[in-house]
């Protein structure tokens, strides 16, 4: 397997890039729901629309799929050869000054997961005609779904894990790439810090103000 | 100060271990960890109880021999030490202490405490070296280095191969221990020239050996006893990154 | 009395080696790859020779003790590496460090090895630098340099406090790329535990496997011992615990022999004993005495904490007794005074073997910021072993084992008297004399390794290109094998009382008192007859639990303390000998009226070789008479 998938250092690599692209796909899809804050569907239906029909944007929906996938896959094969390197754990353990998260990015992204997977059901496998619902109209169903408080609490703990996981993953991407500098590493680590907490920030308040402003 | 020592205890490689709890009544807080291993010890060799084994040589924290996970911590609680120097001011009247080997796949218990570290020695005979015939070597002089680099090379020189950074990671990952050689002799003109072979050959190897995959998460940064920065795994990164793409 | 050969070529002494090395024979590249060469031991001129014998084509196999060859005791050194580069245009040059180490071993060197050991230095250096070794740069990129001990020029290279590590991973990543291509073996965790010879010639060793208990033939044209001092006879020294002479005294057991071995140097600044379970020293470098100031109260027994007894009270004893100098006297005076203090019953902390070191008044003077930036490093070491704050409190020296000037006899081959023996590094004798200069002991080690031992060994090979390899097979093998397996056998079956780390510590505490930093014939024949004692109580009440077969680090120790009894039973008839004061050799009946030493070149100006002749029988004295030729022998003053 490893002649495929390279060493142990191009395998990072993978899953450092595949999770650059993920994180700059978020902000897109922060943008556009924002939309959502509009009382006005047309704006929102309209950018579904240009993003479900756009041959553009459909060459870059199999970039992304194959970035979400590589990012899972790749994930797992490094997790699991992580753990058969140390097969007798440690009796007493204690935490030692580290990048907190990283120790659960594996349980944190299967957390995501299954979100992506209900996301998935409830929008996407709509937009591709795998399950019913009406693909001309997201805003209708999205604000159909942010009146279930169940479903707002499983979104908004879904990113709150999110942004644990980006904490971590924001700064550790750069490090794999190799860019690790005295001066600017702070900084990349300063700019992870913010992007971890407004991202999900951003996608968090939307459920709340249709709640209870709509 | 009185301790209730709970030891991993093997007989050999091959054998199953279990952690066998001391109840030890005669350690001071003058002494290092490892002298109160010796004073346990003394105690079971009268008692005609085969004493704990455990790696150490130097005692002065330079030759990387000893290494014990105590409480949780590669070398005990305290900053950038061995466990020869953890001095048991550490520890307070009545604690109950954890002693346990390194474990990873690559360190294999060969009794007690101490495990087989010649993986790291496989590492560095698959490229850790620079190739130059002994005695043809130019004036030192010849060749002169840029004072920030030559500090730098120092400070990624300065590992003495405890194996702490693989205890620490949670992946049991050696990438701090190879990315201190590979910096040490990137860093420095006279090593930049098998640069690409070394960086290849030495990730190849430390694959090979079934460690882990780094996670950058720092455990080895902050355990390590001689603080080897984070800084060079970047540098190995991209020392791998570009010896790959380059013709 | 056997008249020794040193071997020394003919002809002016700058021009020896060079004539030397273009009469020497050689062995051609076909030929090589049919020897096999043994080296024992990774430090700096173990690894050192192991990978240049590799280099030229030998078929290398190469032992150590510890897990791997990056942990021998090379690594530990401080301070730095001597060489006579000049480049601080200082007026250095090969003649006044051969000078300087002939001056400083109190004139009991040999002159054509010192000269050499000064010779190679420089190459010493570029190999390392081409090797990759940090060593400190300067803005402009060259190497930096620094004074050391007390010489006139700078001529040590250094990487931090760490010159030591620094050169030993340089040397252990030349050993990795020998491995890689094949012509060295490595074999860690192994000790060696018998020489073997075979019609005369030396034609291998047994070891003993750590981890299984095995015990394994290795045969080969001729063995390398490079295997370091036994400074740990002391039990307490700055040496690793586990550094031992065992594999040079089997070899001297077998026919080698033993020069000077009396010739131990103790260092002043050391961190003390704190308590009895202690089981090592640790060195402070000898720089702190440049600031600090050692002083003990004036009061017997006083119990106050050192920042409580006013200035009027405390005794300078360094600056009283030798004005000129004052603490920074050269390291057998300082020691010495240290040791008369504590004796008298001035000592300090818990123990009473300790004196202070002071940084107060540098801190008063220079602020806290100027000493931290020199020593901070040293004084944070302070504070983990004892827990001492040296920027509050005056930390605790005393003086401590270190470096053994004496060892194996060799010419200027650097073999000993069995033919295909050679000693390298601090395991043999030959240019310290009774003194070693700071900074030359990675020196002498690298040169012996990597420049010298690589001729002089072609040299004895080249007659032995037909000899085939040699069968393990061989009655000798058979023999010393069964030997080896004998002791260990009697060693484990004493089943007595009492642990070989108590008995090193005892026989440590003799040879501390009555053959350390000072000696007199009373308390030498003390020491033989205690010696003798212990040695007997050992071999009775000895306790060893586990057995052959598998990790037994008890076994490794209580032999290593078995021969540890040998070894100090012939110091004290080496000190015995001596009457005069030399170096860090100080009789008590040799001094000068104001108390220093004195030495007696008339009686005594030879090497010390001592031959084994028996279990329990007299040793036979050889002596090696030295001659300088090129150096006027002065008296070597202090005031």
């Amino acid at each position: 397997m490893d002649k495929f998938l390279g060493s142990c250092v191009t395998k990072k690599l993978v899953m450092a890039i595949a999770g650059l692209f993920l994180i700059l796909f978020l902000l897109v899809h922060l943008g556009i729901n924002f939309l959502l804050l509009i009382d006005d569907p047309v704006p929102f239906n309209s950018a579904a629309h240009f993003m479900s029909n756009n041959v553009v944007v459909k060459v870059f929906e199999i970039f992304l799929i194959a970035g979400f996938l590589i990012h899972i896959i790749w994930g797992i094969i490094l997790q699991v050869q992580n753990w058969l390197a140390r097969p007798a754990r440690y009796k007493k353990t204690a935490f030692s000054q580290t990048s907190f998260f990283s120790k659960y990015m594996i349980y944190l992204g299967i957390i995501i997961g299954v979100f992506l997977f209900i996301h998935f059901m409830n929008f996407y496998f709509v937009k591709l005609g795998w399950v019913e619902g009406d693909h001309e109209n997201f805003y209708g169903m999205v604000n159909d779904l942010f009146q279930l408080p169940l479903y707002i609490v499983i979104y908004l703990v879904s990113f709150l894990f999110l942004a644990f996981h980006l904490h971590h993953a924001f700064q550790s991407a750069f490090q794999t790439l190799g860019l690790n500098h005295n001066k600017y590493t702070p900084v990349i680590k300063g700019i992870g810090l913010i992007y971890s907490i407004v991202v999900p920030l951003g996608f968090s308040i939307i459920p709340i103000v249709i709640y209870f402003f709509k | 100060m009185k301790l209730t020592l709970k030891i991993w205890r093997q007989k050999n490689a091959d054998a199953k271990g279990k952690f066998v709890t001391y109840d030890f009544d005669g350690a001071s807080p003058d002494m290092s960890f490892l002298e109160m291993l010796d004073a346990l010890n003394t105690k079971l060799i009268k008692a005609r109880i085969d004493p704990v084994a455990f790696d150490h040589d130097c005692r002065e924290g330079i030759c990387g021999a000893c290494g014990m996970y105590i409480n949780g911590h590669p070398h005990g609680p305290g900053k950038a030490i061995t466990t020869c120097h953890l001095s048991m001011r550490e520890f307070k009247d009545g604690d109950t202490i954890y002693v346990e080997p390194w474990r990873a796949k690559a360190f294999p218990v060969v009794k007690d405490l101490i495990v087989d570290r010649t993986a790291f020695d496989k590492i560095q005979i698959a490229g850790g070296f620079i190739s130059t015939n002994v005695g043809s070597a130019p004036d030192s002089h010849a060749l002169p280095v840029e004072k920030s680099k030559a500090d730098e090379a120092f400070n990624s020189a300065v590992c003495i191969g405890c194996g702490a950074c693989v205890a620490a990671c949670k992946n049991a990952s050696a990438m701090l221990f190879v990315s201190a050689k590979i910096a040490q002799f990137a860093l420095l003109p006279q090593g930049r020239i098998e640069a690409k072979e070394r960086v290849q050959a030495m990730v190849k190897k430390m694959d090979e050996l079934g460690f882990g995959n780094c996670s950058n998460t720092g455990a080895c940064e902050a355990e390590c006893p001689k603080e080897i920065s984070l800084v060079n795994i970047a540098r190995l990164n991209r020392e791998f990154y570009c010896a790959k793409v380059s013709p | 009395m056997t008249k020794l050969d040193a071997k020394i070529p003919e002809g002016p002494l700058a021009e020896k080696w060079a004539k030397y090395k273009a009469s020497a024979k050689l062995v051609n590249p076909a030929n090589k790859k049919k020897l096999d060469v043994i080296v024992v031991g990774t430090g700096l001129a173990g690894a050192g020779a192991a990978s240049s014998l590799g280099e030229l084509g030998y078929q290398v196999k190469n032992f150590c003790y510890q897990d791997t060859p990056r942990r021998a005791h090379s690594v530990a050194a401080q301070g730095g590496i001597n060489a006579t580069k000049n480049y601080k245009n200082d007026g250095d040059s090969i003649y006044r460090l051969f000078y300087d180490m002939i001056k400083g071993g109190d004139y009991r060197s040999r002159e054509a090895n010192v000269y050499r050991a000064a010779e190679v230095s420089n190459d010493v250096i570029d190999h390392f630098t081409a090797m990759g070794v940090p060593f400190a740069r300067d803005y402009g990129g060259n190497l930096d340099n620094r004074s050391f001990g007390g010489v006139q020029v700078s001529r040590t290279f250094y990487a931090k406090g760490q010159t030591g590590q620094q050169c030993l991973l340089g040397t252990y990543s030349s050993l990795n790329r020998q491995i890689s291509q094949g012509t060295v073996t490595m074999y860690p965790r192994r000790e060696m535990l018998e020489l073997v010879i075979i019609d005369g010639k030396t034609r291998g060793i047994i070891t003993r496997n750590l981890i299984t208990g095995e015990i394994e033939r290795h045969s080969a044209h001729a063995v390398v011992l490079a295997t370091g001092g036994y400074g740990t006879i002391y039990y307490l020294s700055t040496l690793a615990v586990n550094s031992n002479p065992s594999a040079a005294w089997k070899a001297h057991k077998k026919g080698a022999f033993f020069a000077n071995p009396s010739f131990i140097q103790i260092h002043p600044t050391s961190i003390p004993q704190l308590n009895e379970y202690q089981s090592k020293l640790t060195l402070m470098s000898e720089s702190l005495r440049n600031d600090g100031r050692i002083w003990v109260p004036k009061k017997k027994d006083d119990k106050r904490v050192a920042n409580e007894i006013p200035e009027d009270e405390r005794d300078y004893y360094l600056e009283r007794r030798y004005p000129a100098f004052g603490n920074l006297v050269p390291r057998d005076v300082a020691s010495r005074a240290a040791k008369e203090r504590c004796d008298a019953g001035y000592g300090v902390g818990k123990t009473g073997l300790a004196v202070y070191l002071d940084f107060r008044d540098a801190i008063n003077k220079q602020g806290e910021k100027a000493i931290e930036a020199k020593y901070g490093n040293l004084f944070e070491l302070c504070r983990i072993i004892t827990g001492i704050n040296p920027y509050k409190d005056p930390m605790h020296i005393y003086p401590a084992g270190h470096y053994t000037m004496g060892g194996l006899w060799v010419d200027y081959n650097l073999m000993t008297t069995i033919p295909g023996l050679f000693s390298i590094g601090e395991s043999n004798f030959s240019d310290h004399g009774a003194n070693r200069l700071g900074a030359s002991s990675l020196m002498q080690a690298s040169g012996d390794g990597y420049f010298i031992l690589p001729y002089t060994i072609s040299n004895y090979l080249a007659d032995d290109i037909k000899t085939p390899g040699i069968s393990t097979d061989n009655q000798e093998f058979e023999d010393a094998e069964k030997s080896v397996k004998e002791r260990l056998e009697k060693l484990v079956s004493i089943n007595g009382t009492q642990t070989a780390t108590s008995f090193h510590k005892r026989l440590g505490e003799i040879m501390w008192n009555y053959c350390g930093m000072s000696r007199n014939e009373e308390g030498l024949k003390k020491a033989k007859q205690m010696l003798k004692e212990l040695k007997e109580e050992f071999w009775t009440d000895l306790i060893i639990p586990g057995d052959l077969n598998s990790v037994n680090q008890e076994l490794e120790k209580a032999g290593r303390v078995a021969d540890y009894f040998e070894v100090a039973d012939l110091m004290v008839d080496d000190a015995l000998n001596r009457t005069e004061s030399c170096g860090a050799h100080y009789r008590e009946e040799s001094q000068t009226p104001e108390g220093e030493a004195l030495r007696d070149d008339k009686n005594f100006s030879y090497v010390a070789a001592w031959e084994y002749t028996g279990e329990s029988k007299p040793y036979i004295l050889h002596k090696e008479e030295l001659k300088f030729v090129d150096v006027e022998v002065k008296e070597r003053s202090y005031k």
